[in-house]
Formats: structure tokens, sequence, C-alpha cells
């Protein structure tokens, strides 16, 4: 099996430790990874935006990136949701649908793919709140949510609890988004920040000394309200906790 | 009436400014979702309840005629004078007339989003008609001129302190007063009279029986009960889609309603309403206002399942934190996102970007509309039709040509971290600069992803790989 790694745009310019994370993390897993290094976006923002049409040159480099591999993987829950959901500015082709249809987020990928069941090489001696972003939760379902009232299921939480050391707390609105929402950061700026600022206290006020997602756009956002307000709390990716990050 | 745009995010700014206020709404909608949770939790079929409310409703609009039809011959056997309205303004000229025959200058009203939709009340005032609504919520919005900013608790917006200043004015009671029971005390001395004195009396339908002929009100506060049957003449406003085949389907609706709006299991009152009383006359008025258009929208039509309940405004983070009213419209939060644009794209185009797509509102609705997909839809839609900011829409069009040319975007990366390490932070936080306004940067990092990758991985390739053609 071989597997195409995308990285983000933000996370490529934000968050490279993310980025390296998820590959060494795969590399230690036995998979054979590769990088198209000419990737740019999955064509998300401006399918969000409603100008689906401009993300057809994003979409359309995605494909010639990533139609040769078995397995796509990426470090994000919503580019993915892209990806499999709204991918349509580029006729349907067989090479699209191939990509579509084999394009994973990294927690369902070790989850459901992969089907690790231990990170001996994983650490992690802290208390931490899990974030999971609104594409993970409710797109790709890697959680259970509260709206369905549904049996209590969560793949992320699955993974983390195989590292030794870590702790957890739950806030109280687990599954209220952050408020990033792409443009909306900033058409719609107040309601963002304001959501972004209730959602890391509440996390704080769970006793959470670091917050970890699957998703780096919501933590750029997160941590950029976290330290205006003055919220003492740590961000990190899932995937640099289940590499072994250090502590 | 204005064309403009509605700045939501203006308004939204505003909002959250007032700190009792903001903490108040957001609190108090996140404690109705909560219920509903509880009552969903008491519930195992709740699922199969929203899966076939969904399809009853989907069955129904896909006949819609057929059993308006139905309704209108059964009602009228039942002793029902039965009126069609193309649009507000009709609306409004039936009910002025039915008043008019009746020399009817005094009606009393329960809550009905689609008098709101017609802009009933400013009609009947010039035509001398004291309009009063009943319902609390209503009646506070009414003596404050604004419009409901939600349609189950229509002054959710205020605290007991601003409706005892709203109610000293009217009604001369202590602005002082902190106790709800007290001010509700008020309302309910000052309403009596008028139901007693009321010429008409004025209710909408929560949903519409077509094999009976019938249709059933739910409140909360028995408001409607007396409106409608104190005075002889009672006259309801309905929106067409509102709609039940059978009797046997209306359970499944009303075992959903109160559970989804409030986290009750029943509203107190659930009425049903089968003809006029001894003496009386009862006449429904059947609104269109751009339903039938809306049917006949392939990605929307599905949001006419709608039964009012609210679930998806109290769910929203969003609507909690920016209120009804800043949406500027009859109908706010994410089921009004979605509705409002069919009035007036133009003016309720900035409605479906009030929204982070997150998807709860999906989740929650009875009825199962996929409130945030259509969303997602209607940006589509309103940038097919020029509603989108020209700059918003160019810069769309720059990044999307950026996205597909991997060595222009590597030297525009470049540019970007350059000027988040050396631009001083008065740049980077200016008024221009909306992320900075309330957050902090992303800090600059040493090198990309791609950069150490090449580095790290790709040793043996000394430069990027050619940029292949299309």
């Amino acid at each position: 099996m071989k597997i195409g790694l995308f990285i983000p745009c933000y996370i490529d310019a934000f968050y490279p430790e993310a980025g390296i994370a998820t590959l060494e993390l795969l590399e230690k897993l036995g998979q054979d990874v590769e990088y198209p290094l000419d990737q740019t976006c999955c064509g998300q923002p401006m399918g969000n935006s409603g100008c689906n049409s401009d993300a057809a040159a994003a979409e359309a480099l995605f494909v010639r990136n990533f139609a040769k591999y078995d397995k796509i993987v990426m470090p994000s829950g919503s580019c993915t949701h892209h990806v499999r959901d709204n991918f349509d500015a580029i006729p349907q082709t067989d090479e699209v649908r191939h990509v579509r249809e084999n394009t994973y987020e990294l927690v369902e990928f070790l989850h459901d793919v992969l089907k690790v069941d231990a990170f001996p090489w994983a650490e992690f001696n802290h208390t931490v709140g899990l974030h999971n972003s609104c594409g993970t939760l409710r797109a790709l379902r890697t959680a259970s949510m509260s709206e369905l009232g549904e049996k209590p299921f969560s793949k992320p939480m699955d993974l983390l609890s195989k590292v030794k050391g870590i702790r957890f707390v739950t806030p109280r609105r687990p599954d209220e988004c952050c408020g990033f929402g792409g443009t909306f950061s900033v058409t719609e700026e107040a309601v963002s920040a304001r959501m972004g600022v209730d959602k890391v206290r509440d996390h704080y006020q769970a006793g959470a000394e670091y917050i970890v997602s699957a998703d780096s756009s919501c933590v750029m956002h997160q941590q950029g309200c976290a330290e205006r307000a003055g919220v003492p709390i740590r961000f990190i990716h899932i995937a640099q906790i289940l590499n072994g990050a250090a502590q | 009436m204005s064309n403009k745009p509605v700045n939501h995010a203006k308004a939204a700014e505003h909002f959250l400014e007032d700190a009792p206020h903001l903490q108040f709404h957001d609190e108090r909608l996140w404690d109705m979702r909560q219920k509903r949770d509880a009552q969903m939790h008491i519930l195992p079929e709740w699922q199969e309840l929203r899966e076939e409310a969904s399809r009853i409703k989907e069955h129904t609009l896909s006949r819609l005629p057929e059993y308006l039809e139905q309704f209108e011959e059964n009602a009228k056997k039942n002793g029902i004078h039965v009126h069609w309205a193309r649009d507000g303004a009709e609306h409004n000229r039936i009910v002025g007339e039915i008043l008019k025959a009746h020399n009817a200058r005094n009606l009393i009203k329960s809550k009905s989003m689609v008098t709101e939709e017609c802009d009933m009340r400013p009609y009947l005032a010039k035509q001398g008609v004291t309009v009063t609504e009943t319902d609390l919520g209503e009646r506070i919005q009414q003596l404050d001129d604004q419009l409901p900013s939600h349609i189950v608790v229509p002054a959710v917006h205020k605290l007991t302190s601003d409706v005892a200043k709203i109610f000293a004015k009217d009604y001369h009671t202590d602005p002082n007063i902190r106790d709800p029971h007290l001010l509700a005390e008020a309302q309910r001395q000052a309403a009596r009279p008028v139901i007693l004195h009321a010429d008409a009396g004025m209710t909408g339908g929560n949903f519409v029986v077509a094999e009976t002929g019938t249709f059933v009100v739910c409140t909360n506060e028995g408001n409607a009960d007396l409106s409608a049957t104190v005075p002889n003449l009672h006259i309801a406003t309905i929106g067409i889609e509102r709609l039940v085949p059978r009797m046997a389907d209306l359970g499944v609706f009303i075992r959903l309603l109160s559970r989804s709006a409030l986290g009750s299991p029943i509203t107190q009152y659930t009425t049903h309403f089968r003809g006029p009383q001894k003496g009386g006359e009862m006449h429904v008025v059947l609104v269109d206002n751009g339903r039938s258009a809306r049917l006949g929208m392939e990605d929307f039509w599905t949001s006419l399942k709608c039964i009012r309940c609210g679930a998806c405004m109290n769910t929203c983070p969003v609507y909690r934190r920016s209120g009804g009213l800043s949406y500027g419209a009859v109908y706010s939060g994410p089921i009004g996102a979605i509705i409002d644009p069919t009035f007036n794209e133009r003016k309720y185009s900035t409605l479906p970007y009030a929204s982070t797509l997150n998807g709860s509102c999906t989740n929650v609705c009875p009825v199962k509309i996929n409130i945030h997909e259509q969303l997602y839809k209607w940006r589509r839609v309103l940038v097919q039709h020029h509603e989108m900011p020209f700059v918003k829409r160019e810069i769309m069009h720059m990044a999307g040509k950026l996205m597909g040319q991997p060595k222009l975007y590597r030297a525009a990366i470049k540019a970007t971290e350059v000027s988040l390490s050396t631009m001083p932070r008065f740049v980077l936080y200016n008024w221009l600069n909306p992320w900075g306004k309330h957050r902090e940067n992303p800090h600059p990092v040493k090198q990309t992803f791609n950069d150490w990758y090449r580095k790290n991985r790709e040793k043996a390739e000394p430069a990027a790989a050619p940029e292949t053609k299309k």
C-alpha cells in the first residue's frame, strides 16, 4: 500500500511540527509514505465561500498529485471532509473518484485502516482536553455527537488512551464549535473570536493543560484567542502525542 | 423596504459588547438545548420519530395541492371559511375585509410567524384596527416595536430589567421590578380587559390535518385559546406547508415539537380547532407567500418541512452569540438563514455566511432538514447570482488561481512568513486586519513542512520538481 501524504496549507506554513509528526508516525508504523512536493491546497476555502469554480485549479492539482497512491492521508478533518464530500469543481473522472474514495483523515486511517493497537513510544504526562473539529465530529463521524443521543464512541480517544501517562478532562460543552469556520473567522470575526475564547476557557476551567485536536485550523484560531485573552493553555496536534511528543 | 444586505457581522459585534445580555442569552438557550437532550434520552425511539416526521412531511409536500384541496373541502364541511392568499399583501387584504365585514376594531392575537412575514400589524393599524398580542414574549416585542428575536421565545434577548422598563412605560408599573412573576401578572392584568372586549381573535396554526379539515394550535400560555374563543370571530393564518395528511400523523409531531423546542414533553395547551363555536365564525387564511416557489427549488424545498420549534437556534453557537435581531429578518438563526434568501436574495445574502457550517442544527432538527448543507449550497447560489461582495469574490478568485500553481504558491508562502516575522505589530493588528482584532496571529516558523521535507527526506533532489503543464 503506497500512501500519499497531504499536508494542508496552514500546517505547512504554521504548524510544520504536526506534519512532521504525521509523517514520522506513519513511518514508525511501517508505512510506505510519500509527500508530493508540488501540493498546495485541497480547494476547501474557495468551496466553503461558495466560489466553487475557483476551487477547480486546486482540486485538479490535488488529483494530479495524489491519483497514483492507494491511500491519501492528511492530518486534517476539514480537508478530508472537503475532498470526500464537496470536491466537485472538476469533472468526476475515475481518477477523481479514486482520490475522493481513498482519502483519509489521520485518526480514522490509524483507527479504521491500520487498526493500530499500541503506541509503545508515546508518553504524555499531561492533562488534556480533546477538541473534535466539526468536520471530524459531524461529517467524518470519528466520534459520537451529543445531538443524536447515540452510544458514545470516539476514535481519537481510543487512540489517545493508548498513550502512557495521559489524563483527560471533559469541558462543559465538548461538541460546541470553536468558531473558526474558515473565512467565517474573518468575515464574522467578533462572533468567531468570542466562540474561540469561550472554547479555550471551557477547557481551561475543566483543568486541561493542553487542548489536543486532529485539526490545526481550529487550533490556529483557538491559540490566537487564548493568547490574546491570556488563557494559559497549550495546544498540540494529536499526531504529535501519538508520535511521542517531547514533553 | 431597503434592499441593502443585512450587516449581521456588525450587529453581532454590537450584541457581543453587552456582557450581561450576551451571557444570559447564551446560557438560557444552551439550557433549552440541554433540556431537549434530556427529553431525547428518555425516548429510545427519538431517531425513528425524526425519520418518520421527515418522511411524512416530504410525502405531504410532494402532494401538497391534493392535500390542500382535501383540507379545504373538509374544512368547509366543518363550517370553516377557507381563504387563499398568494402573498402578504393579499393576506392582509383578506383579513382586513373579514374584520371590516364584522365591524371589528379590536383584534387580539396569539403568536404567528406568518403574520410577521406579511407585516400585518402596520397594515391593520392603518385600517383603524387595534391589534394586541396576547403571547407574553410577543407582547413585549410589540410594545418595544421589535421583531421577535426567536420563533418560540420572541423576547429571549431581553433581561427582566428590560421588560420592567417597557412595562413601566406602557403599563405604569414600577420600573425596578425584578421578579418575573410580578411582570407576568402586570401583563395579565393589562391583557384581560382587552381580551374580554375584543371583537375578533387571531391565531396561527401549528398543524393542519387534511383528512379532518381541522387544525391544531400549540401554546404554553393558553393565550391562543382565549384569543380564539372569547370573541365570536376567529381568524387563523396558516402557511400552506403546515399540512399533515391524517390525524394519525399528528402524534409524531406533537411528541417532537415541544421536546425539541423547550425540552418539555408537550405544550401546556394543544388545541384542536374543528369549526366555529355556536353563533360564531371561523376563517382560515392559507398563505403561500413564496412557499410554492421554494417548493420548486431542488436544493432548498425541504426547508418547508420546518415545524418552527427553534431547536436549530438554541443549539447554534453563532445565534446564541449574536441574537436573533442581528439577522435583520423575520426568521433568524440557521433556519432563517436558509429561508430568508428566498424572500429577498440581495438583502439576506449575508445570512448563509453567518455560520461556521458546524452542522449541529441539522442534527437537532426534528424533521431532519439538512440545514448546514443548505447553507453551503446557498453560498454557491449567491456567488453565481453575483450577490457576494466584489472584493471577497476577487480574493477567492486570486486564491483559487494561486492554489493551482505550486511554484507561485511557494513564493507566496515565503512572503507571508517574512511579513509575519518582520512586520511591526501595529500593522498586523490594525483595523484592516479582522483576524488580529481579538486574536493573535499564528507564530512564524523557521521552515515550512515543505522545506523540512526537502531537507530531510528528499536529499537527492536539489530543487522543486518542474511544474506540470495543464
